[in-house]
């Protein structure tokens, strides 16, 4: 069990050995740390004695009350904020002065708990406080080691997959109050966008296996030789139905083979997320042209398309996770944010290059190059 | 009277929950204005004083809410700030919250998690409208 020193700065004894009795058996889990959490309380009757205190050895989090026989708690915070912000500081306050608190908390405080507090208010007041002090310590560490970008990834994720779901409980939730009275008719529409925040969630999902697939590298690649045009032709066959639905041509230029060596996999995750773009962000009654050329140091494939295009600053973003293009043209196209990501992530893998023509309003070409190779010379990953 | 009705600006740039959120604002009793996206809100703030505002954190940039937030509080600082958030208290570091500086210009009143209940909602506006 590891343990965290909790400084306790009130002049009512009553308050101090109370917070002391509560947390002396107390102890908190957290699913990220293997260790329980138990609590060793120090007591400061004075903001004088607390400074003294915290010079000599710092705690992780310090209970403060305001109103203190000499200096105050709010100078005892600023105290703490100029010397040793690394303390996360609870203020202890009365009902009466929560607009302090809520000035202390802008001025640094992590928090405040209203006195006169129960046991077990104070319990969840510290597991929250001494969560967050786990987490920041545990983001620096991630970020000494260079995680911060896998962290910054999951908690997108994390927010790109809560957000569905909120949004299907939250029609769930007007049924269930019959907020639009009692015929299921009224409820269609809440149902069609629930489903549809359904499948754009199963997309995100789909999108992240085969990225995390990529990722790991322990997918087992056959790296043989494949005819492009059969892959393409397969995606654009997926593609089809809706792209009949939004009457927009979708051809294949020449109908010869072009023969590379690679995994049949990443082929197809490749063409269809390159494919299905060209059709989803495109117009009534556009076109998607695909086409695959080889020379004799390179394959390429190139999709162009008749859509709403990218304005020439957004394209650097295009690539990144979860990083859909906000366009109100867009705005009813589901996207998990993650299909580009992949393509490049496959590219990379083949020392392919990614070249990106586009006009807004007048469409988009994407073309990537791959440079022909022989199993001996692929990279590791493969 | 409709005069009285107090005026709640929702920005939030998924239009399922804005749909949400209007819907329960409103029955609340409260007149309300949306915007889908931090540019859409600051143009209409241009031409409107909200009484209390909800803003969703993550629109067109990961912390647009607090950019939001920020230039309403410089042209109304009177007026309440709720930042509802699908990201919870735990990750919200990577917006740097957690360290010192930043927080000092991040300025809401209040900072909830979505899916928190219309009640609950109710009550959280009522008292930072003072009614």
């Amino acid at each position: 069990m590891e343990v965290i020193d909790i400084l306790v700065v009130d002049d009512e004894p009553g308050i101090r050995s109370g917070v002391t009795r509560i947390l002396r058996n107390f102890t908190v889990s957290y699913p990220f740390l293997e260790d329980d959490i138990g609590f060793n309380v120090i007591e400061a009757s004075t903001g004088e004695e607390a400074i003294e205190i915290i010079s000599k050895s710092t705690p992780a989090i310090a209970l403060l009350d305001n109103k203190l026989p000499g200096i105050q708690g709010v100078e005892v915070l600023q105290f703490i904020n100029s010397n040793h912000p690394e303390i996360l500081v609870m203020m202890i306050t009365s009902y009466a002065s929560l607009d302090l608190a809520v000035k202390a908390t802008n001025i640094g405080a992590y928090d405040f708990v209203p006195k006169p507090f129960t046991p077990q208010e104070l319990k969840s007041s510290i597991e929250n406080i001494t969560k967050h002090y786990f987490l920041r310590r545990m983001t620096r560490k991630l970020h000494r080691e260079g995680k911060q970008v896998r962290f910054q990834f999951l908690t997108v994720l994390s927010h790109e997959l809560k957000a569905p779901l909120n949004a299907i409980e939250g029609y769930l939730r007007m049924m269930q109050e019959k907020q639009a009275g009692e015929s299921i008719d009224s409820y269609m529409e809440f149902i069609d966008r629930s489903l549809s925040r359904i499948q754009s969630m199963r997309t995100l999902i789909m999108d992240l296996l085969d990225l995390t697939h990529i990722e790991s590298g322990k997918r087992q690649r056959t790296l043989r030789e494949i005819d492009l045009t059969l892959v393409a032709r397969s995606a654009i066959e997926t593609m089809t139905p809706l792209a009949i639905q939004r009457d927009i041509s979708l051809t294949l230029d020449g109908t010869e083979s072009v023969v590379m060596l690679a995994d049949s996999d990443d082929m197809e995750i490749l063409f269809n997320n390159l494919i299905s773009n060209a059709v989803k962000y495109n117009r009534q009654g556009g076109w998607v042209k695909c086409s695959i050329s080889k020379t004799t140091d390179s394959v390429e494939v190139r999709v162009s398309d008749s859509g709403i295009g990218i304005e020439s600053n957004d394209i650097p973003k295009l690539f990144q996770e979860f990083s859909r293009i906000k366009n109100p043209l867009c705005k009813n196209v589901t996207g998990s944010g993650l299909g580009l990501s992949i393509v490049k992530r496959i590219a990379d893998m083949y020392s392919a290059t990614i070249k990106v023509d586009s006009q807004a309003g007048v469409g988009s070409t994407f073309t990537v190059k791959f440079p022909t190779i022989n199993s001996a010379s692929l990279n590791d990953g493969i | 009277m409709a005069t009285d009705k107090k005026k709640i600006l929702i920005v939030d740039d998924d239009a399922d929950y804005l749909f949400q959120l209007r819907h329960h604002v409103e029955k609340m009793g409260f007149d309300v204005v949306t915007a889908e996206s931090q540019r859409e809100a600051e143009n209409v703030l241009k031409n409107m004083k909200p009484d209390l505002a909800i803003l969703d954190l993550m629109m067109e940039n990961e912390d647009s809410g607090f950019i939001l937030s920020y230039k309403l509080k410089r042209m109304y600082p009177e007026v309440p700030v709720i930042i509802a958030t699908a990201v919870s208290a735990e990750t919200g570091m990577s917006f740097g919250i957690s360290s010192e500086q930043e927080r000092q210009w991040i300025k809401a009143d209040l900072y909830l998690e979505k899916g928190i209940r219309p009640d609950q909602l109710y009550r959280e506006i009522l008292k930072l409208l003072k009614v």
